[in-house]
């Protein structure tokens, strides 16, 4: 269940790995779709966290085209409609994140991603 | 009962007998020889052990959520470290939060999906730290978790429990918000283990303190590793223990 919320705030910890390490890129994914409870409070309070064209590509990447290139000066419910389904009801299942730098690759079985490192890694 | 973080790592001690111990209905079978059930002989009865111990960590997590003093009826982006099999993690769920949590035990997140939690999920050794960007979680709970970083896994240098503890606190430092605060209950075994434990926390760069409930009582007594990030408007003074025996509280 790795939802885009979360992709968006994950970088590579590999040890030494610091620089051009965000966002990790989504290989060979498996994608399911869940509704969530919309909450536009929680949404408004969020959005300055995000790493706005991360998860433009990162929606993309699966498949969802939705959200505006820049992020709009008024949120109102319709763009935090969109918002909400990119942010919290699109799940990873299966696949891997690769870092864009290091190259380590993150797999995803059953909704949950790897993040164990080598002894060499840490 | 020996401590189970002298055992066995927890990813081996949580495995699939003691995960099971964490769900909602028990299969006494699998781990009859463990634990005597004076009612066993009418089976199925609901196993005893277990839910005492979801009992005790649901009012841990309770009173955790309590100590990270958030305002009232906002829904929060939390941080559960350890988080099992979701038993916090439902409380999170009924308290209208959205979640991350992250366990180094395969078999709990394996219940925790079955029991369809609403947080992500993560296979993580909060040892090795976290890749959080900076600022991601308005805060974080742990109930009965990082006493496992105390001991070494392995001879390494990177795996010693102070480099181990090291790694752990500053890369939860950096993934809190500021002002925000983590609460993480634990099972120490010595002064000098709490010693240790705050005081890398301090140098990575948390205020706050130890706060015990029922100090006095050897059943209820409980230890909460209380952190701060920054002060803003937050009270920067450790909050006070619960006094008693913990035997009022229903
Ligand atoms: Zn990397």
């Amino acid at each position: 269940m790795v939802r885009l919320i979360t992709h968006n705030l994950l970088s590579c910890h590999v040890k030494g790995c610091t620089r051009n390490n965000f966002p990790l890129r989504f290989q060979d994914v498996k994608v399911e779709l869940r509704e969530a409870e919309f909450n536009a409070e929680f949404l408004r309070n969020f959005v300055p966290r995000i790493e706005w064209k991360a998860l433009v590509d990162a929606g993309k990447e699966l498949g969802d085209t939705s959200l505006p290139e820049e992020l709009p000066e008024m949120l109102g419910d319709e763009f935090l409609k969109k918002l909400h389904h990119v942010l919290l009801e699109i799940h990873v299942e299966e696949g891997a994140m690769v870092c864009p730098n290091c190259g380590h690759v993150y797999k995803i079985m059953s909704g949950i991603p790897n993040m164990l490192l080598t002894e060499s890694e840490i | 009962m020996s401590r189970p973080e002298l055992v066995a790592p927890p990813e081996i001690y949580y495995g699939d007998t003691e995960a099971k111990k964490y769900t909602s209905k028990c299969v006494l079978s699998t781990h009859s020889r463990k634990h005597s059930h004076p009612s066993s002989n009418f089976l199925p009865v609901p196993c005893q052990c277990s839910t005492r111990i979801q009992q005790i960590q649901s009012e841990m997590t309770y009173r955790a959520l309590e100590l990270l003093n958030l305002p009232e009826g906002e829904p929060k982006f939390l941080l559960d470290i350890g988080c099992g099999s979701g038993l916090s993690g439902e409380i999170l769920d009924e308290e209208g939060h959205y979640w991350v949590g992250v366990d180094i035990a395969p078999s709990m997140l394996e219940v925790a999906l079955e029991r369809e939690v609403e947080g992500d999920l993560f296979l993580q050794d909060i040892g090795q730290g976290f890749g959080f960007r900076p600022g991601s979680f308005d805060g974080a709970i742990s109930i009965s978790v990082i006493q496992w970083l105390l001991n070494a896994e392995t001879s390494h240098p990177s795996s010693s429990p102070p480099a181990r503890l090291t790694r752990f606190f500053t890369s939860l430092y950096a993934a809190l918000r500021n002002p925000s605060r983590a609460v993480l209950q634990f099972y120490p075994s010595s002064d000098d283990q709490i010693h240790l434990i705050t005081s890398i926390a301090q140098r990575a760069g948390f205020g706050g303190g130890i706060v015990v409930d029922y100090p006095n009582s050897k059943k209820a007594r409980k230890v909460f590793l209380c952190l701060f990030v920054g002060s803003g408007k937050m009270n920067d003074s450790v909050p006070r223990g619960l006094d008693g025996d913990g035997e009022e509280e229903v």
